[in-house]
């Protein structure tokens, strides 16, 4: 089941690059890479995913001794929670930028940024 | 028109290589080294049912402090960069603000809306309060009931969009926990075995409530600063929204 996870992300990936690179305007590349974000969380998800496992938690179902036969990778899903609260930090200061670029020029087409052009 | 021909040409190769993970891609059948350290000693030694709280506050507690200290530059940054335009914004809007004093709720929204969220919004907050209360037996944890307890104050925003917020209570919140986790970390060094050790409390039997140690504590204070931060940034952003329309 979870090359479904993987080809989905991997396509987000892609369709967030692609926004990124096509799109104009300041706001769209930033829901773009938002986008890409996703895609790479769900596949580092889909990597500690295994067969016939069960989540990382200790209950009833699952006692601590039976642990190693029954549960997942539990690191991964501790890495991406760490990549999504940071992901809401990296697009927060985006939209704070593009508001401020916005203030300066009056504008969210990148292309008339051309200060860093060479 | 070349640009796009690079483009797509770029995403081909990435297709290209995706594929070939993709394709090549065998599913662990047994858990690796590190994972299998943590399912074997997380009950034991740190006491907390959910094994991926365990990583995030102990065995990697370090990481989660600098983390926390990067949502925290953020929302700082955030307030800086917003802070400068407000003023301005302020200092060009004063001669014309008497005429459009009228004007700060533009639409009031509607009877369904105000109900709505009177309703929601204690709810919502005992809800973030469970989830990171309970972060080291349930899904959920600090970052989860952060956000949460965030959602209820975006909500009061929607409803009231000129509705104030008492930066200084928020900034309180934010600092003290943060603090309380530092402190907490370094008591770890002196009556545990280490810098963030959980075992500075008893670890208590598996599932309950009291069990894992400072884990609770610790993930308590996270979720009340992680949700301090994101209020604060909403509605720093709403707040220079509101300025700027009064510029216009």
């Amino acid at each position: 089941m979870s090359w479904v996870a993987l080809t989905t992300g991997f396509i987000l990936i892609l369709i967030g690059l692609y926004g990124a690179l096509t799109n104009r305007n300041i706001l769209r590349i930033i829901v773009s890479f938002s986008i890409a974000n996703t895609g790479v969380n769900l596949i580092i998800v889909a990597v500690g995913y295994m067969a016939s496992r069960t989540a990382p938690i200790l209950d009833k179902t699952v006692a601590p001794t039976e642990a190693l036969e029954r549960i997942i990778d539990p690191l991964p899903q501790a890495l991406v929670l760490t990549a999504i609260v940071i992901g809401v930090g990296v697009t927060a200061l985006m939209l704070t930028y593009a508001f401020k670029l916005y203030e300066v020029k009056g504008t969210l087409d990148i292309s008339s940024y051309k200060e860093l052009k060479w | 028109m070349t640009r796009r021909f690079f483009v797509v040409l770029l995403l081909l190769g990435l297709i290209a290589i995706f594929a070939n993970l993709l394709f090549n891609y065998a599913m662990d059948s047994e858990l690796n080294q590190t994972a299998r350290y943590y399912a074997k000693h997380t009950a034991t030694d740190i006491g907390a049912a959910n094994i991926v709280t365990a990583i995030i506050v102990t065995y990697r507690g370090l990481d989660t402090l600098g983390e926390v200290t990067v949502l925290f530059l953020t929302a700082s940054i955030i307030g800086l960069v917003l802070a400068r335009s407000k003023n301005k914004a302020q200092a060009d809007a004063q001669p014309t603000q008497r005429s459009n004093q009228h004007k700060t709720r533009p639409f009031p929204s509607g009877e369904l809306l105000t109900t709505g969220s009177d309703l929601l919004v204690p709810l919502i907050l005992l809800l973030g309060a469970y989830v990171f209360i309970n972060g080291h037996l349930t899904p959920g944890g600090g970052f989860q009931g952060g956000a949460i307890l965030a959602s209820a104050a975006l909500l009061l925003l929607l409803t009231n969009p000129s509705r104030h917020f008492s930066h200084q209570l928020i900034s309180k919140v934010e600092s003290t926990s943060g603090l309380i986790f530092i402190v907490l970390g370094i008591l770890g060094i002196f009556f545990a075995g280490g810098f963030l050790d959980n075992r500075l409390l008893p670890t208590g039997t598996l599932g309950s409530i009291f069990s894992a140690g400072i884990i609770p504590v610790i993930y308590s204070f996270i979720g009340l600063k992680v949700g301090a931060e994101f209020t604060s940034m909403m509605i720093n952003l709403a707040e220079t929204e509101k300025k700027q329309e009064k510029n216009k």
